[in-house]
């Protein structure tokens, strides 16, 4: 879907991107990145809306510094920011940038229709858009962005400003666009834990150059920890210490972390049956059992150390 | 005892996510589709209503003389209009520039405003095309504003049985003074509208800039006819929009200007009008392309 190779761009006084090269195949792919890291200068190139200071990007196998509106026709783009005129209606505006992309007049109607209705959009979508919600506008938005049944959905921090509630709806849709609509999708976020259960690919840049890039099931499975927490007993007044013990001998390492708590490197399944086997044997209760993931700062800290 | 009957026609279908495999007609077509969406725009179409109110309120207000005139020279028997169609559109000038002041930041101001020029150019167009789409629309809502009136005074001369030859030639004559006032004022107003995404800075800032030169340029003339050099009037009307349209339609279409002392522009300062005007609508085009280099996503 998408290819860099060396990408830099330099303005005069940063350089957003430093010899970026990666390889983005078919699905849902992560861009993960604090503010500043890149990540909205990469889909500018990506869009050939500039040109790059040096190396080349491919999307959909076209060049993106020579054939930017051929990529433009067959890619879709959310923007971050509020991008809708208060007065029009959803179906006005979305059938008008259907045309922009070049449906002819019917077609531009019913696949507004119809994408309204994909993205959840009802009888609202009459109403002119300045009363609509955040999270009402956020589906206008990608409407637009799907509205010309695109190959790929660029779509940049697409759950920035929802409440809890409504960056679930998004991410879920978001997973859909690509399982059910079948359109692979490039989407940014500065937060790592929310794109892991929506994404198969994650791509995380820093400062302009790449940190890292593997698919989402490598990533937990390298970073997977389980953290537990034991009752203690009258035969092992320090619980914790007893499991941990019993846990070496059972070849699997574990560390003591905050308090109680013990954090548990996870290198297959068969550690979570042993885990749970090693505490019923000493007799002490379970009190928590959870999935550690890492975040995206110990990403960033692996990368510098 | 019946069994309610199965409705199984009733049923709604989920026909799920269906692909568009028709035609994409690109760039060119979506300039045009900006182009008729913006014109639209221009008179407050597919807008609430609200939004229609002001520009076919001035419209009224500008048809409305010509109206008048039909019914005046019909009634009376007189086979002259009041006004020519040459000066026509400058002799309604303040409702021009209102009607312009209104529409040139509804076309450019708001999607500065509300942020949608990231939308467009993630799409086939380029600058250049969003700049002719947009000057084109403007362009053509002010020549329909100003070029219909004539129009219903044209058919209605011809109803009331003025002379055809004569109204004819005056028609044609006042539609070309009519396209050259459209493509200069609405270069203007859209050069000033583009740069604010206030849409009532931009309507103040459009009826300052194409009638205050204006008012400079007229005292200036008075001052020449006192000094008696009536030579420089016409020069001095290179300085306002409205006094080159004045020039040109005085000096090639058969007009007659508003200058005072009523004097008539030379051929060397009708060529020099046209020239200005030339110039100042590719100034504005080469400054409203600048304008938007810088603006993306």
């Amino acid at each position: 879907m998408i290819q860099t190779r060396g990408l830099t761009k330099r303005y005069p006084r940063v350089t957003a991107l430093d010899g970026l090269t990666v390889d983005i195949g078919p699905g849902v792919t992560g861009l993960i990145g604090s503010n500043g890291a890149g990540k909205s200068t990469l889909i500018k190139l990506l869009l050939g809306l500039a040109p790059a200071t040096e190396g080349s990007a491919a999307v959909l196998g076209l060049d993106a510094a020579r054939e930017g509106d051929a990529i433009r026709a067959r890619v879709g783009y959310m923007p971050e920011h509020d991008c809708l005129p208060a007065d029009v209606s959803a179906t006005e505006f979305v059938v008008h940038m259907a045309r922009m992309s070049g449906l002819p007049v019917t077609a531009a109607r019913e696949r507004t229709a119809d994408t309204l209705r994909h993205v959840g959009l009802r009888e609202e979508r009459y109403r002119p858009m300045g009363g609509y919600s955040t999270g009402m506008k956020q589906r206008v938005k990608l409407a637009q962005a799907l509205v010309h049944d695109p190959s790929l959905v660029l779509l940049d921090e697409p759950t920035n400003g929802l409440d809890p509630a409504g960056r679930d709806e998004m991410l879920s849709l978001i997973r859909r666009v690509h399982a059910d609509f079948g359109i692979s999708v490039l989407v940014t976020s500065h937060l790592l834990g929310e794109l892991e259960r929506t994404c198969d690919h994650i791509v995380v840049i820093d400062g302009g150059r790449l940190l890292r890039s593997q698919s989402t099931a490598s990533f937990t499975e390298v970073t997977a920890a389980l953290a537990i927490e034991v009752t203690d007993s009258d035969a092992h007044p320090r619980g914790s210490d007893a499991v941990r013990a019993a846990l070496a001998a059972a070849g699997v390492t574990a560390a003591p972390t905050v308090g109680q708590l013990l954090e548990i490197e996870v290198t297959g399944a068969e550690v979570y049956d042993i885990v749970r086997d090693t505490v019923a044997d000493l007799g002490l209760g379970l009190v928590r059992m959870e999935q550690r993931r890492h975040r995206i700062a110990e990403v960033f800290e692996e990368a510098q150390s | 005892m019946t069994i309610p009957r199965q409705t199984a026609d009733a049923r709604i279908h989920d026909i799920g996510y269906r692909r568009y495999e028709g035609a994409r007609l690109g760039a060119r077509y979506a300039r045009y589709s900006l182009f008729v969406h913006s014109l639209r725009g221009a008179f407050g179409l597919g807008r609430p209503a609200r939004s229609k109110v002001l520009p076919w309120g001035l419209f009224a207000v500008m048809a409305l003389p010509a109206v008048i005139m039909v019914a005046v020279a019909s009634t009376t028997g007189t086979d002259e209009l009041l006004i020519d169609h040459t000066r026509y559109a400058l002799s309604m000038e303040p409702i021009v520039v209102l009607f312009l002041a209104m529409a040139a930041p509804q076309l450019v101001s708001l999607d500065l405003r509300y942020k949608t020029m990231p939308l467009y150019f993630s799409r086939p167009i380029t600058r250049a095309d969003y700049v002719t789409a947009k000057f084109a629309a403007l362009v053509g809502a002010l020549f329909l504003f100003t070029g219909l009136p004539l129009t219903i005074s044209y058919v209605g001369g011809l109803l009331a049985e003025l002379g055809f030859a004569d109204q004819t030639t005056g028609y044609l004559q006042g539609l070309v003074a009519t396209a050259v006032l459209s493509v200069l004022y609405a270069g203007i107003a859209l050069l000033v509208a583009s740069f604010t995404p206030r849409r009532g800075f931009g309507v103040a800032a459009v009826i300052a800039v194409l009638t205050i030169p204006g008012f400079a340029v007229y005292p200036l003339q008075a001052l020449m006819e006192t000094q008696d050099s009536e030579g420089a009037i016409g020069w001095f009307g290179l300085f306002s929009p409205a006094s080159l349209v004045d020039g040109i339609q005085a000096a090639f279409l058969g007009g007659t200007t508003g200058f005072p002392a009523g004097v008539q522009p030379t051929t060397l300062q009708g060529i020099a009008s046209l020239l200005a005007v030339a110039g100042l609508v590719a100034l504005c085009l080469a400054l409203l392309l600048r304008r938007y280099r810088k603006a993306g996503i």
